[in-house]
């Protein structure tokens, strides 16, 4: 859709993506998100501000897509409310419990009410992200038992339905959360997620950082797309100061996000074979992606490249030597995941647990707003690599890989096909890598400036909003994970299928705790 | 099937035995495998509790139970409960979401037991520090007998860190 469709004035931010940004009424900000879903737009995030230390009151921002990139909406308030979207974006119903629960600005109509965020670390009624809100006292200070969370789950009824509740601390190697489950026999009736366990503070944390302080934060809001989050928070920072990177230091960028793109789906790959009873699949991806992590510390100095990137450019250069061990680590995944994938699809023990469970049909993802790899596997066609492709990507020619089973077989299969793509991206990287300086000076900040971050990360859109205060510091900072958007729909992709079944579906998701937690 | 076994065959065994070209990595194989069979009958379990990490650490620890770590080898191992646990493994900052969790797992693992915290998070409170949302380092909550530092650490720096922990319950 056209940006003069809006009746906004709006202005295209700096940096190196798209974006343009307007101050809307109430009216508008229903309007604009209205006209966004007709034209088959989504809402990538969604988050609020407190601005009444400088004399204005709370706002909220939504993040829309548009054809030609991004719009991000900005509503100032006057009281404590502001219009529900979860009506026209169902994705914003917990987005829209966590500004409440952080800022204490209700969604005025939404039919869901219930904190998210917000267990028992502080009180109702006290709002961690407000201006004014002190630091709760010293930990001693606490009550040394919490009060219970008292979380009213729906409750589903009826002759032998009875519930499993799963978590926070699980049984696997995995984060923490709870899982409620509703269920006849070992058939699912209902699940419901209850999240927040990890919440850790971070938005608050980042406001107490200046600007380069803040990129290793950025790469630890979900450790396992360190540089996605890394890279999108470094490309806020270059938006609000000006700088632009070398090219050099942007095609390392990309070689950095394949990498962790193809580490990933490797893993996942593995984890899913081992879920439906053939280890053999987890012992040979993992060995390969073992392979991956050795060289990325060989190379780059750590093995999942945190702190690789950071505002201006890139850490650490390669060399010929480097090119060299990264071509043939390449042809070795290529070869082997191939076979892999033949052995997968030929293995009718592993097909059957994988086809046909856990589905999220394509209208339904359309209308409820499954974003990333799990959106594509159910022909969802988004990727900002293909179609908004921020440098070095607009050289590279990326496929977007898109399946429309939407069951755990599509969701592999899209893992498979992705690891092929960016194998053939990180070749064509060093093919074409340009020379020069890997990093750029980056000046200090003005006050009150306003820029955005977005990568596509392997498991969908990542955005980075940042407004700077004084003294090159952060002002207020929303990172903002693409797990947000897909935990709901892991709830409706584990009706009616069995108890069991649940891990394996969960697996194919791999969703973030710690990056929707925050 | 016929794949399988040939891809199993090609690939061969992984796991980096003992006799490492790094004189110090072998040593501490060696004396791993000793101290684990002296102090818990050939047998360590371990339940790894996540407290609030940014995920990191969780690579790392399954990365451990890839095939060139073989883990099981040495005779330690993951388990579901902490009921079945001789070793609690904690990552993160303790979220204060998970404080109460935390110590009911530490509460419903049998004695003897050994805590070992994981991360930088685990052992200071890391990058996250201690806040309104974040109780800090693991031993602000339940008592703690090692501390792995690494952001994450690496696989042989967590088997390193198993190895102190049991031979800190020995003294």
């Amino acid at each position: 859709m056209k940006l003069e469709d809006f009746r906004i004035e709006l202005k295209q931010l700096a940096g190196a993506m798209p974006v343009w940004h307007g101050r809307v009424d109430a009216q508008q900000w229903r309007a604009a998100c209205q006209q966004v879903r007709e034209k088959g737009g989504r809402l990538v995030a969604l988050w609020g501000a407190d601005n009444s230390d400088r004399g204005e009151g709370f706002a909220v921002h939504a993040a829309l897509t548009v054809q030609s990139g991004l719009l991000v909406i900005t509503l100032p308030l006057t009281g404590e409310s502001f219009p529900d979207i979860s009506d026209i974006f169902p994705a914003a119903n917990r987005m829209q419990r966590a500004i409440f629960d952080l800022f204490g600005v209700r969604a005025e109509g939404a039919a869901d009410q219930r904190k998210w965020l917000r267990h028992a670390a502080w009180p109702e009624g006290v709002f961690p992200l407000r201006k004014d809100f002190a630091q709760l006292a010293a930990r001693n200070s606490q009550p040394a038992v919490a009060p219970a969370d008292g979380y009213p789950f729906v409750q589903v009824e009826g002759e032998g339905v009875h519930e499993i509740p799963v978590g926070p601390v699980h049984a696997g190697t995995i984060e923490p959360g709870h899982f409620r489950f509703s269920i006849v026999g070992e058939g699912v009736l209902r699940l419901e997620e209850r999240l927040g366990y990890k919440h850790k503070g971070i938005e608050k944390r980042f406001e107490q950082m200046t600007l380069i302080e803040g990129a290793k934060l950025a790469g630890r809001v979900s450790g396992d797309s360190t540089v996605a989050y890394a890279w999108a928070y470094a490309m806020a920072v270059e938006a609000v100061t000006g700088t632009t990177p070398p090219p050099r230091a942007l095609w390392l960028r990309a070689l950095s996000l394949e990498r962790e793109r193809v580490g990933q789906h490797l893993w996942d790959l593995g984890f899913m074979g081992n879920d439906a009873g053939l280890a053999f699949g987890l012992a040979q991806f993992s060995c390969l992606r073992e392979d991956m992590l050795r060289a990325n510390a060989a190379l780059f100095g750590h093995r999942y490249l945190m702190d690789a990137i950071v505002p201006g450019g890139v850490v650490r250069d390669i060399g010929v030597e480097g090119v060299a061990v990264i071509r043939r680590e390449i042809d070795e995944v290529g070869k082997t995941v191939t076979l892999l994938r033949a052995i997968y699809e030929d293995h009718a023990g592993l097909q059957d647990r994988f086809v046909d469970c856990g589905r999220i049909r394509h209208d339904q993802a359309a209308r409820l707003g499954l974003t990333g790899l799990a959106g594509r596997a159910s022909g969802i066609a988004s990727d900002l690599r293909a179609q908004v492709p921020p440098p070095p990507y607009d050289k590279l020619g990326v496929r977007m890989m898109v399946r429309t089973g939407g069951d755990v077989a599509a969701r592999a299969t899209v893992r498979v096909e992705e690891i092929m793509e960016s194998l053939r991206l990180i070749g064509a990287i060093l093919a074409g890598l340009p020379g020069g300086h890997i990093s750029a000076p980056v000046p200090d900040a003005p006050e009150g400036a306003f820029g955005i971050g977005w990568v596509e990360g392997w498991r969908g859109e990542v955005l980075i909003a940042l407004e700077t205060g004084a003294n090159n510091r952060i002002r207020r900072l929303h990172p903002h994970d693409p797990s947000w958007q897909n935990w709901p729909l892991l709830e409706r992709a584990v009706l009616g299928n069995i108890v069991p079944d649940f891990p394996l579906i969960n697996k194919s998701f791999n969703l973030s705790y710690s990056g929707q937690d925050l | 099937m016929y794949k399988v076994l040939w891809q199993i065959a090609v690939t061969g065994i992984k796991t980096e035995a003992p006799p490492q070209p790094d004189e110090a990595l072998r040593a501490a194989g060696e004396r791993l495998r000793a101290e684990v069979f002296e102090n818990f009958a050939g047998a360590l379990t371990i339940r790894h509790v996540d407290a609030g990490s940014c995920n990191g650490c969780e690579l790392e620890i399954n990365a451990l139970n890839n095939p060139y770590y073989n883990l099981e080898g040495l005779g330690i191992k993951f388990v579901a409960s902490p009921r079945h646990a001789d070793m609690l493994l904690v990552t993160g900052p303790v979220s204060r979401h998970m404080e109460v969790a935390l110590r009911r797992t530490y509460e419903a693992t049998p004695e003897p037991k050994l805590v070992v915290a994981l991360g930088d998070c685990g052992c200071t409170g890391g990058i996250f520090g201690e806040s309104y949302a974040s109780c800090g380092r693991v031993s602000n909550v339940i008592p703690v007998d090692v501390t792995v530092p690494g952001c994450p650490p690496t696989p042989f720096a967590i088997m390193q860190g198993i190895l102190t922990a049991i031979n800190v319950r020995k003294s």
